[in-house]
Protein backbone atom coordinates (compact mmCIF):
# COMPACT_ATOMS: atom_id res chain seq x y z
CA UNK A 1 0.00 0.00 0.00
CA UNK A 2 1.27 3.59 -1.02
CA UNK A 3 1.80 6.45 1.13
CA UNK A 4 -0.08 9.91 2.02
CA UNK A 5 2.16 13.12 1.24
CA UNK A 6 1.83 13.64 5.13
CA UNK A 7 3.37 9.97 5.61
CA UNK A 8 6.33 10.77 3.01
CA UNK A 9 7.04 14.09 4.87
CA UNK A 10 7.49 12.08 8.20
CA UNK A 11 9.14 9.70 6.63
CA UNK A 12 12.10 11.81 5.51
CA UNK A 13 12.38 13.44 9.03
CA UNK A 14 11.65 10.11 11.57
CA UNK A 15 14.22 6.75 12.12
CA UNK A 16 11.38 5.20 12.87
CA UNK A 17 10.32 2.06 10.75
CA UNK A 18 7.05 1.19 11.05
CA UNK A 19 4.61 3.87 10.51
CA UNK A 20 0.78 3.65 10.99
CA UNK A 21 -2.14 5.99 11.88
CA UNK A 22 -2.18 6.36 15.71
CA UNK A 23 1.34 5.71 16.16
CA UNK A 24 3.03 8.71 17.97
CA UNK A 25 7.09 9.47 16.20
CA UNK A 26 9.82 11.67 16.94
CA UNK A 27 10.74 13.98 14.20
CA UNK A 28 13.50 16.65 13.36
CA UNK A 29 12.05 20.05 12.98
CA UNK A 30 13.26 22.41 9.98
CA UNK A 31 12.10 25.57 10.89
CA UNK A 32 10.67 26.99 13.86
CA UNK A 33 8.57 30.21 13.86
CA UNK A 34 7.72 32.28 17.04
CA UNK A 35 5.35 35.44 16.99
CA UNK A 36 5.92 38.79 19.18
CA UNK A 37 2.68 37.58 20.84
CA UNK A 38 4.25 34.62 22.48
CA UNK A 39 8.04 35.54 22.79
CA UNK A 40 8.46 36.36 26.55
CA UNK A 41 5.81 33.52 27.35
CA UNK A 42 8.10 30.83 25.18
CA UNK A 43 11.67 32.08 26.30
CA UNK A 44 10.22 31.84 30.11
CA UNK A 45 9.31 28.72 29.67
CA UNK A 46 12.41 27.59 27.81
CA UNK A 47 14.72 28.88 31.12
CA UNK A 48 12.34 27.02 33.61
CA UNK A 49 13.27 23.85 31.50
CA UNK A 50 16.78 24.58 31.98
CA UNK A 51 18.13 24.93 28.84
CA UNK A 52 20.43 27.35 28.44
CA UNK A 53 20.92 27.27 24.88
CA UNK A 54 18.75 26.47 21.87
CA UNK A 55 19.65 23.79 19.63
CA UNK A 56 19.56 25.08 16.36
CA UNK A 57 19.74 28.96 15.97
CA UNK A 58 19.70 29.23 12.15
CA UNK A 59 16.76 27.47 12.11
CA UNK A 60 14.70 29.81 14.49
CA UNK A 61 12.39 32.89 12.82
CA UNK A 62 11.28 35.67 15.34
CA UNK A 63 8.38 37.79 13.65
CA UNK A 64 7.06 40.62 15.37
CA UNK A 65 3.29 41.21 13.61
CA UNK A 66 0.65 40.64 16.42
CA UNK A 67 1.66 43.96 18.23
CA UNK A 68 3.43 46.18 15.38
CA UNK A 69 3.10 48.96 15.93
CA UNK A 70 2.47 48.84 19.74
CA UNK A 71 -1.02 50.05 20.89
CA UNK A 72 -0.40 49.39 24.56
CA UNK A 73 2.57 50.28 26.95
CA UNK A 74 2.80 46.30 27.66
CA UNK A 75 3.28 45.69 24.02
CA UNK A 76 6.97 47.22 24.29
CA UNK A 77 7.90 43.81 26.42
CA UNK A 78 7.72 41.11 24.03
CA UNK A 79 9.83 42.73 21.45
CA UNK A 80 12.59 43.85 23.88
CA UNK A 81 12.41 40.41 25.66
CA UNK A 82 12.64 38.64 22.21
CA UNK A 83 15.86 40.66 21.35
CA UNK A 84 17.67 40.01 24.17
CA UNK A 85 17.20 36.16 23.84
CA UNK A 86 17.88 36.56 20.40
CA UNK A 87 21.31 38.57 20.61
CA UNK A 88 21.97 35.85 23.22
CA UNK A 89 21.67 32.75 21.22
CA UNK A 90 23.00 34.10 18.13
CA UNK A 91 19.17 34.49 16.39
CA UNK A 92 19.78 36.11 13.46
CA UNK A 93 16.26 35.73 11.51
CA UNK A 94 14.57 38.95 12.85
CA UNK A 95 11.62 40.47 11.00
CA UNK A 96 10.33 43.54 13.20
CA UNK A 97 7.57 45.30 11.07
CA UNK A 98 7.65 43.51 7.50
CA UNK A 99 4.67 41.88 8.00
CA UNK A 100 2.39 38.51 8.80
CA UNK A 101 4.60 35.53 10.16
CA UNK A 102 2.59 33.78 7.45
CA UNK A 103 3.31 35.41 4.11
CA UNK A 104 7.30 36.32 5.48
CA UNK A 105 7.88 32.56 6.26
CA UNK A 106 7.50 31.50 2.01
CA UNK A 107 7.95 35.12 0.88
CA UNK A 108 11.73 35.66 2.57
CA UNK A 109 12.59 31.33 1.60
CA UNK A 110 12.92 30.45 4.96
CA UNK A 111 10.77 27.17 4.10
CA UNK A 112 10.37 24.67 0.91
CA UNK A 113 8.46 21.85 -0.13
CA UNK A 114 9.12 18.45 2.07
CA UNK A 115 9.93 20.76 5.41
CA UNK A 116 7.99 20.04 9.05
CA UNK A 117 7.80 23.75 10.20
CA UNK A 118 6.49 24.24 13.45
CA UNK A 119 4.58 27.86 14.52
CA UNK A 120 3.14 29.29 17.84
CA UNK A 121 0.18 30.39 15.78
CA UNK A 122 -2.96 27.78 14.67
CA UNK A 123 -2.34 30.04 11.06
CA UNK A 124 1.19 27.88 10.83
CA UNK A 125 -0.90 25.56 8.41
CA UNK A 126 -0.80 27.92 5.62
CA UNK A 127 2.08 26.52 4.51
CA UNK A 128 0.92 23.31 3.42
CA UNK A 129 -0.20 25.15 0.51
CA UNK A 130 3.55 24.85 -0.95
CA UNK A 131 4.23 20.91 0.33
CA UNK A 132 5.16 21.88 3.64
CA UNK A 133 3.96 19.62 6.62
CA UNK A 134 3.46 23.00 8.99
CA UNK A 135 1.39 23.04 11.56
CA UNK A 136 0.99 25.58 15.14
CA UNK A 137 2.42 24.08 18.82
CA UNK A 138 1.81 25.94 21.90
CA UNK A 139 4.62 28.36 23.61
CA UNK A 140 5.71 25.16 26.06
CA UNK A 141 5.98 23.04 23.56
CA UNK A 142 8.15 25.25 21.51
CA UNK A 143 10.60 25.93 24.01
CA UNK A 144 10.93 22.03 24.16
CA UNK A 145 11.50 22.52 20.49
CA UNK A 146 14.16 25.29 20.53
CA UNK A 147 15.95 23.17 23.36
CA UNK A 148 15.68 19.47 21.09
CA UNK A 149 15.25 20.28 17.51
CA UNK A 150 12.38 17.87 18.08
CA UNK A 151 8.99 17.09 17.94
CA UNK A 152 6.36 14.06 19.23
CA UNK A 153 3.53 13.52 16.27
CA UNK A 154 0.80 11.95 15.84
CA UNK A 155 0.06 9.95 12.57
CA UNK A 156 -3.01 11.05 11.57
CA UNK A 157 -5.46 9.61 8.44
CA UNK A 158 -5.47 12.08 5.62
CA UNK A 159 -9.19 12.86 4.18
CA UNK A 160 -8.59 13.98 0.21
CA UNK A 161 -10.50 17.18 -0.92
CA UNK A 162 -10.37 16.76 -4.69
CA UNK A 163 -12.13 19.97 -6.68
CA UNK A 164 -12.30 19.32 -10.61
CA UNK A 165 -13.49 22.07 -13.18
CA UNK A 166 -12.93 25.84 -13.31
CA UNK A 167 -14.42 28.31 -11.09
CA UNK A 168 -17.33 30.97 -12.21
CA UNK A 169 -16.55 34.88 -12.11
CA UNK A 170 -16.38 35.95 -8.66
CA UNK A 171 -15.94 32.89 -6.91
CA UNK A 172 -12.50 32.11 -5.32
CA UNK A 173 -10.89 29.80 -3.03
CA UNK A 174 -12.33 32.00 0.08
CA UNK A 175 -15.63 30.20 -0.97
CA UNK A 176 -14.48 27.40 -1.74
CA UNK A 177 -13.25 26.67 1.76
CA UNK A 178 -15.86 28.02 3.81
CA UNK A 179 -17.95 25.84 2.21
CA UNK A 180 -16.24 22.86 3.06
CA UNK A 181 -16.11 24.24 6.29
CA UNK A 182 -19.93 24.44 6.26
CA UNK A 183 -20.24 20.85 5.06
CA UNK A 184 -17.95 19.20 7.66
CA UNK A 185 -17.70 21.70 10.35
CA UNK A 186 -15.20 23.24 12.68
CA UNK A 187 -14.38 20.23 14.00
CA UNK A 188 -14.48 17.96 10.42
CA UNK A 189 -11.15 17.20 10.21
CA UNK A 190 -10.01 17.19 14.09
CA UNK A 191 -6.69 15.88 14.80
CA UNK A 192 -6.56 15.33 10.63
CA UNK A 193 -4.72 15.69 7.34
CA UNK A 194 -6.61 17.95 4.66
CA UNK A 195 -4.67 17.11 1.22
CA UNK A 196 -6.47 19.35 -1.57
CA UNK A 197 -6.25 18.03 -4.89
CA UNK A 198 -7.65 18.26 -8.60
CA UNK A 199 -7.15 20.63 -11.19
CA UNK A 200 -8.79 23.10 -9.84
CA UNK A 201 -6.04 23.30 -7.27
CA UNK A 202 -3.34 22.54 -9.91
CA UNK A 203 -4.91 25.94 -12.00
CA UNK A 204 -4.43 28.39 -8.77
CA UNK A 205 -2.17 30.60 -8.00
CA UNK A 206 -0.02 30.20 -5.23
CA UNK A 207 -2.06 32.59 -3.13
CA UNK A 208 -5.26 31.44 -3.50
CA UNK A 209 -4.05 27.56 -2.92
CA UNK A 210 -2.47 29.61 0.59
CA UNK A 211 -5.79 30.60 1.77
CA UNK A 212 -6.80 27.12 1.84
CA UNK A 213 -3.90 25.38 4.13
CA UNK A 214 -4.15 28.72 6.21
CA UNK A 215 -8.02 27.86 7.12
CA UNK A 216 -8.07 24.22 7.29
CA UNK A 217 -7.40 24.92 10.79
CA UNK A 218 -11.15 26.23 11.11
CA UNK A 219 -11.63 22.64 10.70
CA UNK A 220 -9.28 21.40 13.30
CA UNK A 221 -7.00 20.45 11.09
CA UNK A 222 -3.29 19.58 11.96
CA UNK A 223 -2.42 20.36 8.84
CA UNK A 224 -3.81 21.66 5.25
CA UNK A 225 -1.66 19.72 2.21
CA UNK A 226 -0.60 20.78 -0.86
CA UNK A 227 1.51 18.71 -2.98
CA UNK A 228 4.37 20.42 -5.06
CA UNK A 229 4.38 21.30 -8.65
CA UNK A 230 6.30 23.18 -11.91
CA UNK A 231 4.26 26.85 -9.87
CA UNK A 232 5.52 26.18 -6.18
CA UNK A 233 9.07 25.26 -7.54
CA UNK A 234 8.61 29.03 -9.49
CA UNK A 235 7.08 30.58 -6.64
CA UNK A 236 9.73 29.44 -3.97
CA UNK A 237 12.67 30.10 -6.54
CA UNK A 238 11.56 32.97 -7.00
CA UNK A 239 11.54 34.19 -3.34
CA UNK A 240 15.09 32.54 -2.63
CA UNK A 241 15.27 28.71 -2.27
CA UNK A 242 18.15 27.44 -3.83
CA UNK A 243 17.98 23.77 -2.93
CA UNK A 244 16.57 21.11 -4.90
CA UNK A 245 12.71 20.35 -4.62
CA UNK A 246 11.49 17.31 -4.59
CA UNK A 247 8.21 17.01 -6.13
CA UNK A 248 6.16 14.69 -3.31
CA UNK A 249 2.69 13.63 -3.50
CA UNK A 250 0.48 10.87 -2.43
CA UNK A 251 0.89 7.60 -3.81
CA UNK A 252 -1.97 6.35 -6.42
CA UNK A 253 -2.34 3.70 -4.09
CA UNK A 254 -2.39 5.46 -0.64
CA UNK A 255 -4.76 5.38 1.57
CA UNK A 256 -7.27 8.03 3.01
CA UNK A 257 -10.03 7.84 5.71
CA UNK A 258 -12.28 9.82 3.93
CA UNK A 259 -12.63 11.20 0.22
CA UNK A 260 -14.58 14.65 -1.03
CA UNK A 261 -14.97 15.68 -4.37
CA UNK A 262 -16.43 19.06 -5.89
CA UNK A 263 -17.20 20.42 -8.86
CA UNK A 264 -15.54 24.28 -8.87
CA UNK A 265 -18.94 25.34 -11.02
CA UNK A 266 -20.88 24.64 -8.26
CA UNK A 267 -19.07 26.75 -5.49
CA UNK A 268 -21.10 30.52 -5.15
CA UNK A 269 -19.85 33.37 -3.26
CA UNK A 270 -20.20 32.64 0.62
CA UNK A 271 -20.51 34.53 4.22
CA UNK A 272 -19.63 33.19 7.23
CA UNK A 273 -21.81 34.73 10.12
CA UNK A 274 -21.82 35.52 13.74
CA UNK A 275 -20.03 34.08 15.60
CA UNK A 276 -18.66 30.52 14.09
CA UNK A 277 -16.62 29.99 10.80
CA UNK A 278 -18.88 27.22 9.65
CA UNK A 279 -21.66 29.21 9.87
CA UNK A 280 -21.79 30.10 6.34
CA UNK A 281 -24.51 31.17 3.87
CA UNK A 282 -24.61 31.94 0.00
CA UNK A 283 -24.18 35.61 0.03
CA UNK A 284 -27.23 36.63 -2.29
CA UNK A 285 -28.90 34.19 1.01
CA UNK A 286 -27.96 37.44 3.13
CA UNK A 287 -31.22 40.15 3.41
CA UNK A 288 -30.06 43.75 3.84
CA UNK A 289 -26.89 43.69 6.88
CA UNK A 290 -25.39 46.64 6.90
CA UNK A 291 -22.03 47.05 8.01
CA UNK A 292 -19.88 49.46 9.74
CA UNK A 293 -16.55 48.37 8.91
CA UNK A 294 -14.95 46.57 6.12
CA UNK A 295 -11.51 44.86 6.51
CA UNK A 296 -9.23 43.40 3.91
CA UNK A 297 -6.22 41.86 5.34
CA UNK A 298 -4.89 38.92 7.29
CA UNK A 299 -2.79 35.96 6.71
CA UNK A 300 -5.92 34.68 4.80
CA UNK A 301 -6.02 37.08 2.16
CA UNK A 302 -4.49 40.32 2.60
CA UNK A 303 -1.87 39.61 -0.47
CA UNK A 304 -1.27 40.93 -3.68
CA UNK A 305 -4.08 39.49 -5.82
CA UNK A 306 -6.88 40.15 -2.72
CA UNK A 307 -5.54 44.25 -2.99
CA UNK A 308 -6.24 44.14 -6.70
CA UNK A 309 -9.41 42.23 -6.71
CA UNK A 310 -10.60 44.76 -4.38
CA UNK A 311 -8.93 47.67 -6.58
CA UNK A 312 -10.97 45.94 -9.86
CA UNK A 313 -13.88 46.44 -7.73
CA UNK A 314 -13.35 50.30 -6.25
CA UNK A 315 -11.72 51.68 -8.95
CA UNK A 316 -13.13 55.08 -9.48
CA UNK A 317 -16.08 54.63 -7.05
CA UNK A 318 -16.40 55.93 -3.49
CA UNK A 319 -16.76 53.36 -0.24
CA UNK A 320 -19.71 54.04 1.00
CA UNK A 321 -19.89 57.05 3.33
CA UNK A 322 -21.14 54.98 6.49
CA UNK A 323 -18.10 52.28 6.34
CA UNK A 324 -14.61 52.69 7.74
CA UNK A 325 -12.58 50.76 4.59
CA UNK A 326 -9.60 49.50 6.42
CA UNK A 327 -6.87 47.72 3.98
CA UNK A 328 -3.47 46.01 5.43
CA UNK A 329 -1.40 44.54 2.95
CA UNK A 330 0.16 41.34 4.43
CA UNK A 331 4.03 42.10 4.09
CA UNK A 332 5.84 45.08 2.99
CA UNK A 333 6.58 43.16 -0.38
CA UNK A 334 2.98 43.03 -1.29
CA UNK A 335 2.79 46.38 0.49
CA UNK A 336 5.53 47.89 -2.05
CA UNK A 337 3.99 45.85 -5.48
CA UNK A 338 0.73 47.55 -4.68
CA UNK A 339 2.35 50.77 -4.75
CA UNK A 340 4.16 49.88 -8.12
CA UNK A 341 0.99 48.88 -10.00
CA UNK A 342 -0.98 52.11 -8.70
CA UNK A 343 -3.11 49.64 -6.11
CA UNK A 344 -2.87 51.85 -3.05
CA UNK A 345 -3.22 55.01 -4.89
CA UNK A 346 -6.52 53.46 -5.94
CA UNK A 347 -7.64 52.78 -2.89
CA UNK A 348 -6.67 55.91 -1.33
CA UNK A 349 -8.77 57.91 -3.42
CA UNK A 350 -11.33 55.32 -3.17
CA UNK A 351 -11.54 56.55 0.82
CA UNK A 352 -9.65 53.23 1.70
CA UNK A 353 -7.76 53.95 5.33
CA UNK A 354 -4.26 51.69 4.69
CA UNK A 355 -2.48 50.42 7.77
CA UNK A 356 0.75 49.23 8.22
CA UNK A 357 1.67 45.62 7.52
CA UNK A 358 0.58 43.37 10.18
CA UNK A 359 -2.09 40.88 11.70
CA UNK A 360 -3.79 44.29 12.23
CA UNK A 361 -7.39 43.76 13.21
CA UNK A 362 -7.52 40.05 13.31
CA UNK A 363 -5.50 39.87 16.20
CA UNK A 364 -8.25 42.30 17.60
CA UNK A 365 -5.69 44.75 19.55
CA UNK A 366 -5.54 47.36 17.08
CA UNK A 367 -6.26 48.90 13.90
CA UNK A 368 -9.71 49.32 13.83
CA UNK A 369 -11.70 47.53 16.77
CA UNK A 370 -15.13 47.71 16.91
CA UNK A 371 -18.16 48.67 19.59
CA UNK A 372 -21.46 45.99 20.92
CA UNK A 373 -23.63 46.06 18.02
CA UNK A 374 -21.54 47.40 15.12
CA UNK A 375 -21.21 44.96 11.75
CA UNK A 376 -18.27 44.00 10.00
CA UNK A 377 -17.32 42.52 6.87
CA UNK A 378 -13.81 40.92 6.87
CA UNK A 379 -11.78 39.34 4.95
CA UNK A 380 -9.51 37.42 7.77
CA UNK A 381 -10.13 33.25 8.98
CA UNK A 382 -12.13 33.89 12.37
CA UNK A 383 -14.62 35.14 13.11
CA UNK A 384 -15.32 34.27 16.90
CA UNK A 385 -16.66 36.22 19.95
CA UNK A 386 -14.95 39.10 20.95
CA UNK A 387 -11.99 38.55 18.58
CA UNK A 388 -12.10 42.14 17.03
CA UNK A 389 -13.34 44.16 20.14
CA UNK A 390 -16.95 44.23 21.80
CA UNK A 391 -18.35 41.35 22.92
CA UNK A 392 -21.15 41.82 20.56
CA UNK A 393 -19.78 42.65 17.16
CA UNK A 394 -20.91 40.50 14.71
CA UNK A 395 -18.12 39.16 12.24
CA UNK A 396 -18.83 38.17 8.67
CA UNK A 397 -16.67 36.83 6.77
CA UNK A 398 -16.36 36.46 2.92
CA UNK A 399 -13.75 36.73 -0.19
CA UNK A 400 -11.81 39.85 -0.66
CA UNK A 401 -14.38 40.72 -4.01
CA UNK A 402 -17.40 40.40 -1.30
CA UNK A 403 -15.60 42.84 1.40
CA UNK A 404 -14.88 45.41 -1.60
CA UNK A 405 -18.20 45.09 -3.18
CA UNK A 406 -19.80 45.22 0.51
CA UNK A 407 -17.69 48.25 1.30
CA UNK A 408 -18.79 49.94 -1.75
CA UNK A 409 -23.06 49.39 -0.85
CA UNK A 410 -22.67 49.88 2.88
CA UNK A 411 -24.21 46.48 2.98
CA UNK A 412 -23.51 43.43 2.57
CA UNK A 413 -23.16 42.18 -1.45
CA UNK A 414 -22.85 39.60 -3.80
CA UNK A 415 -19.91 40.93 -5.57
CA UNK A 416 -20.43 39.17 -9.03
CA UNK A 417 -22.25 42.44 -10.21
CA UNK A 418 -19.37 45.18 -9.44
CA UNK A 419 -16.96 42.63 -11.68
CA UNK B 1 -7.28 8.21 44.14
CA UNK B 2 -10.68 9.76 43.60
CA UNK B 3 -11.20 13.22 43.46
CA UNK B 4 -14.72 15.08 43.89
CA UNK B 5 -16.00 18.09 42.53
CA UNK B 6 -18.78 20.53 41.82
CA UNK B 7 -19.43 20.35 37.52
CA UNK B 8 -19.48 23.54 35.32
CA UNK B 9 -20.89 22.90 32.01
CA UNK B 10 -20.11 24.20 28.68
CA UNK B 11 -21.18 23.90 25.21
CA UNK B 12 -20.20 22.86 21.89
CA UNK B 13 -17.10 24.22 20.04
CA UNK B 14 -16.06 26.96 22.96
CA UNK B 15 -13.20 28.52 21.21
CA UNK B 16 -9.99 29.91 23.19
CA UNK B 17 -10.78 33.69 22.17
CA UNK B 18 -13.91 32.80 24.78
CA UNK B 19 -11.71 31.70 27.23
CA UNK B 20 -9.06 34.10 27.33
CA UNK B 21 -10.07 37.41 24.86
CA UNK B 22 -6.79 38.22 22.81
CA UNK B 23 -7.01 41.91 24.32
CA UNK B 24 -5.91 40.52 27.56
CA UNK B 25 -3.13 38.62 26.27
CA UNK B 26 -0.68 40.70 26.89
CA UNK B 27 -0.55 40.75 30.91
CA UNK B 28 2.46 40.25 32.19
CA UNK B 29 0.95 36.89 33.89
CA UNK B 30 -1.53 34.14 33.94
CA UNK B 31 -2.50 35.73 37.21
CA UNK B 32 -3.71 38.62 36.15
CA UNK B 33 -5.44 37.54 33.09
CA UNK B 34 -8.38 35.31 35.41
CA UNK B 35 -10.95 37.56 35.81
CA UNK B 36 -11.34 37.73 31.80
CA UNK B 37 -11.63 34.14 31.75
CA UNK B 38 -14.71 33.08 29.57
CA UNK B 39 -16.06 36.28 29.57
CA UNK B 40 -17.60 36.74 26.14
CA UNK B 41 -19.69 33.05 27.58
CA UNK B 42 -19.56 32.88 30.98
CA UNK B 43 -18.30 35.99 32.58
CA UNK B 44 -19.66 34.69 36.02
CA UNK B 45 -17.10 31.50 35.90
CA UNK B 46 -13.64 33.59 37.57
CA UNK B 47 -15.80 34.09 40.84
CA UNK B 48 -17.60 31.41 40.68
CA UNK B 49 -15.74 27.82 40.26
CA UNK B 50 -13.62 26.91 43.50
CA UNK B 51 -11.04 24.14 43.95
CA UNK B 52 -11.74 20.80 42.53
CA UNK B 53 -14.09 21.79 39.96
CA UNK B 54 -15.00 20.01 37.30
CA UNK B 55 -15.45 21.45 33.46
CA UNK B 56 -17.92 19.76 31.69
CA UNK B 57 -17.89 20.31 27.71
CA UNK B 58 -19.51 19.52 24.57
CA UNK B 59 -17.64 18.98 21.22
CA UNK B 60 -14.50 20.13 20.32
CA UNK B 61 -13.57 22.26 23.17
CA UNK B 62 -10.67 24.61 22.94
CA UNK B 63 -11.05 25.56 19.15
CA UNK B 64 -9.51 27.96 17.48
CA UNK B 65 -5.79 29.67 18.40
CA UNK B 66 -2.25 27.94 19.73
CA UNK B 67 -3.05 30.34 22.81
CA UNK B 68 -2.08 28.22 25.72
CA UNK B 69 -3.26 31.01 28.27
CA UNK B 70 -6.52 29.16 27.75
CA UNK B 71 -5.10 25.45 29.88
CA UNK B 72 -2.97 27.66 32.24
CA UNK B 73 -6.17 29.62 33.12
CA UNK B 74 -8.08 27.20 33.52
CA UNK B 75 -5.98 25.05 35.57
CA UNK B 76 -4.68 28.15 37.63
CA UNK B 77 -8.49 29.04 38.10
CA UNK B 78 -8.58 25.84 40.29
CA UNK B 79 -10.55 23.22 37.96
CA UNK B 80 -8.98 19.67 38.77
CA UNK B 81 -10.07 18.63 35.19
CA UNK B 82 -11.79 19.22 31.99
CA UNK B 83 -13.72 16.27 30.17
CA UNK B 84 -15.39 17.20 26.77
CA UNK B 85 -17.16 15.12 24.25
CA UNK B 86 -13.70 15.93 22.29
CA UNK B 87 -11.10 18.50 22.14
CA UNK B 88 -9.26 20.49 19.79
CA UNK B 89 -5.89 19.51 18.68
CA UNK B 90 -3.73 22.11 20.04
CA UNK B 91 -5.55 22.61 23.07
CA UNK B 92 -5.12 19.30 23.94
CA UNK B 93 -1.43 18.96 23.69
CA UNK B 94 -1.21 22.48 25.30
CA UNK B 95 -3.07 20.72 28.54
CA UNK B 96 -0.70 17.88 28.46
CA UNK B 97 1.93 20.04 28.14
CA UNK B 98 0.75 22.03 30.99
CA UNK B 99 -0.30 19.26 33.13
CA UNK B 100 -3.66 19.82 32.82
CA UNK B 101 -5.36 16.67 33.00
CA UNK B 102 -8.12 16.10 30.14
CA UNK B 103 -10.55 13.54 29.34
CA UNK B 104 -12.21 12.76 26.07
CA UNK B 105 -15.84 11.29 27.25
CA UNK B 106 -19.73 11.85 24.74
CA UNK B 107 -21.59 9.74 27.97
CA UNK B 108 -21.54 12.19 30.53
CA UNK B 109 -22.14 15.52 29.28
CA UNK B 110 -26.20 14.36 29.36
CA UNK B 111 -26.12 13.09 32.54
CA UNK B 112 -25.01 15.55 34.44
CA UNK B 113 -26.32 19.35 35.35
CA UNK B 114 -24.31 22.52 36.02
CA UNK B 115 -23.45 22.56 39.97
CA UNK B 116 -23.80 18.46 40.54
CA UNK B 117 -21.66 16.61 41.78
CA UNK B 118 -19.64 14.12 40.34
CA UNK B 119 -16.48 12.11 41.55
CA UNK B 120 -13.25 10.46 39.08
CA UNK B 121 -11.41 7.63 39.84
CA UNK B 122 -8.04 8.13 37.49
CA UNK B 123 -7.47 3.94 38.40
CA UNK B 124 -10.52 2.54 37.43
CA UNK B 125 -10.84 5.38 34.24
CA UNK B 126 -14.49 5.56 35.85
CA UNK B 127 -16.48 8.73 36.62
CA UNK B 128 -19.49 8.45 38.92
CA UNK B 129 -22.76 10.75 39.04
CA UNK B 130 -24.10 11.90 41.97
CA UNK B 131 -27.38 9.47 41.19
CA UNK B 132 -24.09 6.81 41.37
CA UNK B 133 -24.16 6.01 37.44
CA UNK B 134 -20.73 4.96 36.44
CA UNK B 135 -19.08 5.92 33.11
CA UNK B 136 -16.05 4.69 31.86
CA UNK B 137 -13.56 6.29 29.82
CA UNK B 138 -10.62 5.30 28.14
CA UNK B 139 -7.24 4.75 28.93
CA UNK B 140 -4.49 7.63 28.26
CA UNK B 141 -1.17 6.84 25.71
CA UNK B 142 1.43 6.95 28.49
CA UNK B 143 3.09 9.32 27.17
CA UNK B 144 0.47 11.99 28.19
CA UNK B 145 0.90 10.26 31.58
CA UNK B 146 4.63 10.96 32.51
CA UNK B 147 3.98 14.22 31.02
CA UNK B 148 0.87 14.94 33.17
CA UNK B 149 2.36 13.39 36.41
CA UNK B 150 5.18 15.48 36.15
CA UNK B 151 3.29 18.04 36.30
CA UNK B 152 3.64 19.69 32.67
CA UNK B 153 6.59 19.44 30.20
CA UNK B 154 8.29 22.24 31.73
CA UNK B 155 9.50 19.84 34.54
CA UNK B 156 9.66 17.21 32.70
CA UNK B 157 12.72 18.82 30.86
CA UNK B 158 13.57 20.59 33.72
CA UNK B 159 14.39 16.79 35.28
CA UNK B 160 16.02 15.76 32.35
CA UNK B 161 18.59 18.71 31.81
CA UNK B 162 19.29 17.93 35.44
CA UNK B 163 20.19 14.64 35.25
CA UNK B 164 22.03 15.73 31.55
CA UNK B 165 24.25 18.42 33.91
CA UNK B 166 24.85 16.07 37.00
Amino acid sequence: MGYTLFEKIIRNHSSAKKLCVGSIVEVDVDRMMIHDFFTPFCIEKFHMMGFSRVKFPDRIVFIYDHLVPASFIGDYRHHKVAEEFASLQGIKNIHRHDGVCHQLMHEMGYIKSGDIVLGTDSHTTTYGALGVLATGIGYTEMAAVLGTGKLWLKIAPTIRIKIDGTLSEGTYSKDIILQILADISIDGANYKIIEFQGETIDKMSIASRLVLSNMSVEAGAKAGLIAPDAKTIQYLQKHGIKDDIDLIKSDDDAEYEAELNYRAEDFLPMVACPSSVDNCVHVCELSNIEIDQAFLGSCTNGRLEDLEIASKILRGKQVHPNVRFIVVPASIGVYREAIKKGIIELLVNAGVIINHPSCGLCAGRSGGILVDGENIISSNNRNFLGRMGGNEVNIYLGSPATVAASGLEGRIVDPRRYL
Amino acid sequence: MIHSGHVIKLPDNVDTDIIIPTQYMTLETIEEMVPYAFTPLRPDIPDKVRKGDILICGDNFGCGSSREQAPEIIKLLGFYCVIAKSFARIFYRNSVNNGLLVIENKKIYDRVKEGSKISIDLEMHQIQTYSGELIEFGDFPETVISIIDKGGLVNYYREMNMKDHS
